[in-house]
């Protein structure tokens, strides 16, 4: 299953304005591995995730999708094999209603009518968004958002789910079921968020980008561990790792 | 802010009547948009002195709200609102113009009022036939339409993706504004450095924003055409629609039906 591979070597990007996102990053990530992507804000998270979907082009080195490279002959197959969740749902779900928004990607593969009708209740079924699909997006609620907008990207049907920031803006509870949905799902996973506690229960694999450079890359338990390296990567334990302030040191 | 928020920009009310199952609701877009536009072309090509023979015109909006269960006193709602603009256009006409054209009774009635009075019909005659329009077709559907009839893409996706995000656009503006006034609780009106530099940001904001979204259309494979779910279909009964429309407008155009009927009933009296 060699087309579920992420291999990124020794990528660098510097944006238009000079500031230089990424130095070097490489790793691989193989079939079926969730993996999280921590780090400081500004360290290059965000841009690294854009690299992996194509949207944006390496200045050096290169993004490999399962057996071919990121280029633009690629692009059409790598984005159909990569779905990306953006941080902002208002960002992703631009049609007028919830159904057409998650029509949207496989009304562009050009699939039949009766497929895409097939995959866009089979994808807010996922979800638990059904009810939705004839609402207008703007007029649903952060968690709703949330849940369409990964539908939107599950009817592309991605063997890769790359995500930024899933539980930010979300209620305790819409986090919890979001962590459960994500949990449920067999793609290969990349997650990039500052929600170390999030991380811990779904990634059994974390990456740790600290200005624009790879600071550590191995089990989530052992990095989650390391005092040091965390703190110089502007990061915490996980409140779950920490003792509790209240009920007393464990 | 808030209060336009509501009212003006409380679009999506009209695209939740969209919703609804009725005759008209289900014929094809491109039909209604075409007799839209074709009783639009109608009731503007009106002389100014001409108040009653655009009357018959009323027949239009008065099928349609009744045949696609309209609520009637909402889409006047949105009319009022609007109104202001027109009120401006002609509210110097009755003072500038002030020669008597035709006596009503002792009264003469100058032709300012006349064509203040046909200003005021004609615009709310177009505006209500919009409402109508998009409270039966759905904002999407005729910009789906308006491709259709070959109006260039680029057009009606900027259109399109302007009613989504136009929510979005006023959500940061108003807070925006909130932020600012917070800050500043003598000043009664922004100044205009303050409203500037306000607006610049709002722009470079839409810009970022334009970027993401364009990058998530980008994602799921966007390849500069906005698909439609279903194939358009027109069938026998939306031409019928359009060209009997069509026919009237023509007919209330080159024959002034109440006059005709004025001197009917009048020389019957006779």
């Amino acid at each position: 299953m060699s087309h579920h591979i992420v291999e990124v070597k020794d990528l660098a990007y510097t944006y238009p304005g000079g500031t230089r996102a990424l130095r070097g990053v490489s790793f691989r990530i193989v079939h079926g591995e969730s993996v999280g992507i921590v780090g400081a804000n500004g360290a290059g998270k965000s841009t690294l995730l854009r690299h992996l979907n194509g949207t944006v082009e390496p200045a050096q080195g290169s993004v490999r999708v399962g057996d071919f490279p990121i280029t633009r002959k690629t692009l059409h197959q790598v984005r159909r094999t990569v779905g990306m969740v953006f941080q902002d749902p208002d960002d992703q779900l631009f049609m007028p209603t919830v159904y057409e928004d998650v029509a949207f990607g496989p009304l562009n593969l050009g699939l039949p009518t009766a497929e895409i009708e097939n995959r866009v209740m089979q994808s807010l079924d996922t979800v638990g968004a059904a009810h939705l699909r004839d609402r207008p997006p703007y007029r649903l609620s952060g968690g709703e958002k949330r849940a369409v907008a990964i539908a939107t990207v599950l009817s592309m049907t991605p063997d890769i789910l790359v995500l930024d920031e899933p539980t930010s803006n979300l209620d305790p509870k819409a986090r919890r079921q979001l962590i459960e949905l994500l949990r449920s799902f067999r793609h290969t996973k990349i997650i990039a968020s500052h929600d170390l506690d999030m991380i811990l229960d779904l990634c059994e694999r974390t990456i740790v980008i600290h200005e624009g450079r790879i600071t550590a890359d191995g089990p989530t338990a052992r990095i989650f561990n390391d005092q040091n390296l965390l703190a110089e990567s502007h990061l915490e334990k996980p409140l779950r790792m920490q003792a509790c302030p209240i009920c007393g040191p464990r | 802010m808030s209060k336009i928020e509501s009212a003006l920009f409380d679009l999506s009310g009209l695209d939740a009547l969209a919703l609804q199952q009725s005759p008209i609701h289900r014929l094809d877009p491109r039909a209604k948009v075409l007799t839209a536009l074709a009783f639009a072309i109608t009731v503007v090509s009106f002389g100014k002195y001409d108040l009653t023979g655009p009357l018959p015109l009323l027949a239009y909006p008065v099928v349609l709200i009744v045949l696609g269960d309209l609520p009637p006193g909402y889409l006047l709602g949105k009319l009022i609102i609007a109104s202001p603009f027109a009120l401006v256009v002609g509210v110097f006409n009755p003072l500038l113009d002030r020669a008597a054209l035709t006596q009503l009774g002792p009264l003469n009635v100058s032709g300012g009022w006349i064509s203040f009075g046909s200003i005021l019909l004609r615009f709310g005659l177009t505006l209500l036939a919009a409402l109508i329009l998009i409270a039966t077709t759905g904002f999407n559907a005729v910009c789906l339409a308006l491709t259709r009839l070959r109006v260039p893409r680029v057009l009606t996706v900027q259109l399109m993706l302007l009613y989504r995000y136009i929510f979005v656009l006023t959500g940061e503006g108003a807070r925006m504004v909130r932020a600012w006034s917070l800050r500043a609780v003598s000043e009664r009106r922004m100044p205009s450095r303050i409203f500037s530099s306000l607006a610049g940001q709002l722009l470079l904001r839409a810009l970022d924003r334009a970027q993401r979204i364009h990058m998530a259309m980008l994602s799921r494979g966007f390849e500069g055409e906005i698909r439609p779910i279903r194939p358009l279909r027109l069938g026998a009964a939306d031409a019928a629609f359009a060209l009997a429309w069509t026919g009237f407008f023509v007919l209330v155009r080159f024959y002034n039906i109440p006059r005709l009927l004025g001197r009917l009933v009048t020389g019957i009296a006779q």
